[in-house]
């Protein structure tokens, strides 16, 4: 096996990617500073001001999917890595690379749905970039947000601060986009069941501000799934992650496709949904904000935090336990 | 009914449990210790899956068998794919063949380097890309056990109907009953029963394993995938070989029939003839593979490009035929969890979601777990 060229696993969020940017970026430039965190948003101080500070690109394919497209997405995307920071999203940069003979029809679309989701979140686009490709150097086009976002009070977020008996949630069901990306993209038996969860979570983050010092830590689900994410939390950490199989929230049609093709709905990515972990007396408050507003009506207890340094557990409904892993690179189907 | 939890629902499952452990029991108070095998890759991940080791009693252990078709898949075929792929073919393949490593490359390697790989999720994809891609030759890599057959003729049957010029199928097939026969036939492995797998047996009938019965004296038990199938296939495993009364036993019987399916038999029989196979970890095995018949050979990869495929040579390190064989446990391996991970698989036990060491590097064992 070789590593000297790149291959899709290395974006797909999973070990590769991981490997990666500890060999390839910590080490040139999360020596010091922010970077060092590895947060989804840098936290920043600029003359007595703080604020937060994040980016991401959307390669999605394809551009309109059930549920959402690129354009809300690429807001959504920076938005919720604010969110997850404890920060209110306020402005974002946007910077298009398109691919000659793209459809201006199809460009409007995109803009339009960027601009309802960019008023949705309550973000200002303030600054921006247009490049046009040769045909064939890209697939329809990408985009690149940055946003910057007010830090909210009372949130002190770390891995760090996760202490055994904390209670794991999320704010919905898991693996949603992920699968419904796939069955848009290859050609599997479409339902109109799934779709995807692309959406904003700075709203369930704002309603539980009265909560902030209870809460541990948050981060968005995207690539690699719930079961990278948490893996990642506890990663160096002196704690685990325990999760209680019978109590995780999958969509039915999202869990037959998945179970269809051999994926585990833990890898597979969400776009809409946030895990936090917190102080258990909490965890009930919580749950009940965030089941009353329309984007955590699925919201679940799915585990706890354990003394069992850097792993992530999971109890089944037998009363079985067993590993849960982090992602390989890319989602592959099995044969049979 | 809802499939997807009614053969998870932990009461059956506990209740399961409960029954083992008495089984578990008995075996104690006679001193004796029993080896399961679970013949099929689907079943190792099942069980890792649903932690289903660390419920069981110590006298009933556990052995992945050999039936992952994408880990046995030697890597003499990778490397004679990677080789087609280079004279410019389009190659189409199952998602889990894209990290299993040839000598040099696995085709995931391959495809970052220029190759053009695409992933399939059945057969009939490959006439989609055939169509769109007239003036290439595409290649779909056909390896499987009983059940992927199936598909991948009824595509070569398919190919042959439309006359579709450019499209060919590379075949590595393998037959679950001869490689069931060799373990038990090696005098270093002690099998006391099977867990059949549970799609080959929708395919080749129940009864197939009515011959390993009344040689062996090993009881059979035909079990589904789900975790409440696997703990009764288990329970009657054991109760059978507590009661000395080795039999067949179909608990899968709402897929699989005692005949099988029958259509899909013939038409194996009409495109297929039984060859010798190597697998990788076990080595060649006299007649556990087929290939397609001379009539339908001009859709054989392997003959339209006049391929020779040249063994892969396994790492000496490398105990993959000994886990395979149930010999030893993943863990056991000096190679495990060092040298051979999921990302950088040296054997075929690594390599596929379904292999017994991916299973247990992915999950953990029942061991290093707790309780």
């Amino acid at each position: 096996m070789t590593d000297d060229v790149i291959k899709l696993g290395h974006g797909g969020g999973g070990l590769l990617s991981r490997q990666w940017i500890a060999q390839e970026i910590a080490t040139r430039f999360g020596q010091s500073g922010p970077l060092r965190e590895m947060d989804d948003g840098a936290r920043l101080a600029l003359s007595g001001a703080n604020l937060v500070f994040a980016t991401d690109s959307f390669v999605v394919s394809p551009l309109f999917f059930p549920g959402g497209d690129i354009g809300s997405l690429s807001v959504h995307g920076t938005v919720n890595d604010l969110a997850v920071c404890g920060a209110v999203p306020r402005w974002l940069s946007l910077a298009l690379i398109i691919e000659e003979g793209f459809s201006t029809a199809s460009l409007r679309r995109i803009l339009d749905s960027l601009q309802a989701a960019a008023a949705d979140c309550g973000v200002q686009v303030v600054t921006g970039d247009t490049k046009v490709v040769r045909k064939g150097q890209c697939d329809g086009m990408y985009i690149n947000t940055a946003g910057i976002g007010e830090p909210l009070p009372g949130f002190a977020l770390s891995p760090s601060r996760l202490q055994p008996g904390d209670a794991v949630l999320v704010s919905g069901s898991l693996g949603d986009h992920g699968m419904a990306i796939l069955a848009a993209r290859e050609s599997l038996p479409k339902s109109d069941a799934l779709q995807s969860d692309a959406a904003p979570v700075h709203r369930l983050v704002q309603a539980i501000v009265h909560l902030a010092p209870h809460v541990r830590f948050m981060r968005d689900p995207t690539r690699g799934g719930a079961a990278a994410t948490l893996n990642e939390i506890v990663a160096d950490q002196p704690v685990g992650i325990e999760l209680v199989q019978g109590q995780l929230p999958f969509h039915r049609a999202a869990q037959s496709l998945a179970e269809m093709l051999g994926i585990d709905l833990l890898h597979v990515a969400s776009e809409g949904r946030m895990l936090l972990v917190c102080a258990p007396e909490a965890a009930d408050e919580i749950l009940a904000t965030w089941r009353r507003m329309p984007e955590g009506v699925g919201a679940a207890c799915i585990g706890e935090v354990i003394n069992a340094p850097g792993r992530v557990l999971l109890r089944t409904d037998f009363g079985g336990r067993r590993v849960v892993d982090v992602p390989m690179g890319e989602l592959l189907p099995r044969i049979c | 009914m809802q499939y997807i939890t009614a053969f998870r629902q932990g009461d059956a499952g506990r209740h399961l449990v409960r029954q083992i452990a008495r089984w578990g029991a008995q075996l104690a108070d006679a001193g004796r210790t029993v080896f399961l095998m679970e013949v099929c890759g689907s079943h190792t991940m099942a069980i890792s899956r649903y932690g289903i080791r660390g419920l069981l009693p110590r006298q009933i252990r556990l052995l992945s068998g050999p039936g992952c078709p994408v880990c046995v898949t030697d890597a003499g075929y990778i490397d004679a794919a990677i080789q087609l792929a280079e004279q410019g073919a389009i190659l189409a393949t199952f998602g889990d063949m894209m990290r299993v490593p040839g000598t040099d490359f696995s085709l995931a390697d391959a495809r970052s380097r220029g190759a053009d790989v695409r992933v399939c999720y059945a057969p009939y994809d490959a006439m989609a890309i055939a169509r769109d891609h007239p003036e290439r030759e595409v290649v779909f890599l056909g390896i499987g056990f009983e059940t992927t057959m199936a598909p991948v003729v009824a595509l070569v049957r398919e190919i042959e109907r439309q006359s579709v010029p450019n499209l060919s199928v590379l075949t590595a097939f393998k037959l679950v009953p001869p490689a069931l026969h060799a373990l038990l036939g090696d005098p270093e492995v002690r099998i006391d029963a099977f867990l059949c797998p549970a799609h080959v047996s929708a395919i080749i009938g129940a009864l197939a394993y009515r011959p390993i019965v009344a040689q062996y004296g090993v009881p059979c038990v035909v079990c589904g995938f789900e975790p409440l199938d696997i703990l009764l296939g288990i329970e009657q495993a054991a109760a059978m070989l507590c009661a000395g009364k080795p039999e067949l036993v179909n608990s899968y019987s709402r897929v699989v029939r005692p005949q099988g399916n029958v259509a899909a038999q013939a038409l194996l029989d009409a495109f297929l003839e039984p060859t010798d196979a190597t697998w990788r970890g076990l080595g060649t095995i006299a007649q556990s593979g087929m290939r397609l018949r001379n009539a339908f050979a001009h859709f054989d990869a392997a003959v339209r490009f006049d391929l020779r495929e040249t063994p892969g040579t396994p790492d000496p390190a490398c105990r993959c035929g000994d886990v395979l064989k149930g010999k030893i446990a993943p863990a056991d391996c000096p190679l495990f969890g060092g040298a051979c991970t999921p990302l950088h698989p040296v054997g075929p036990c690594m390599v596929s979601a379904e292999g017994s060491c991916a299973a247990h590097h992915r999950y953990g064992t029942a061991e290093e777990l707790g309780p």
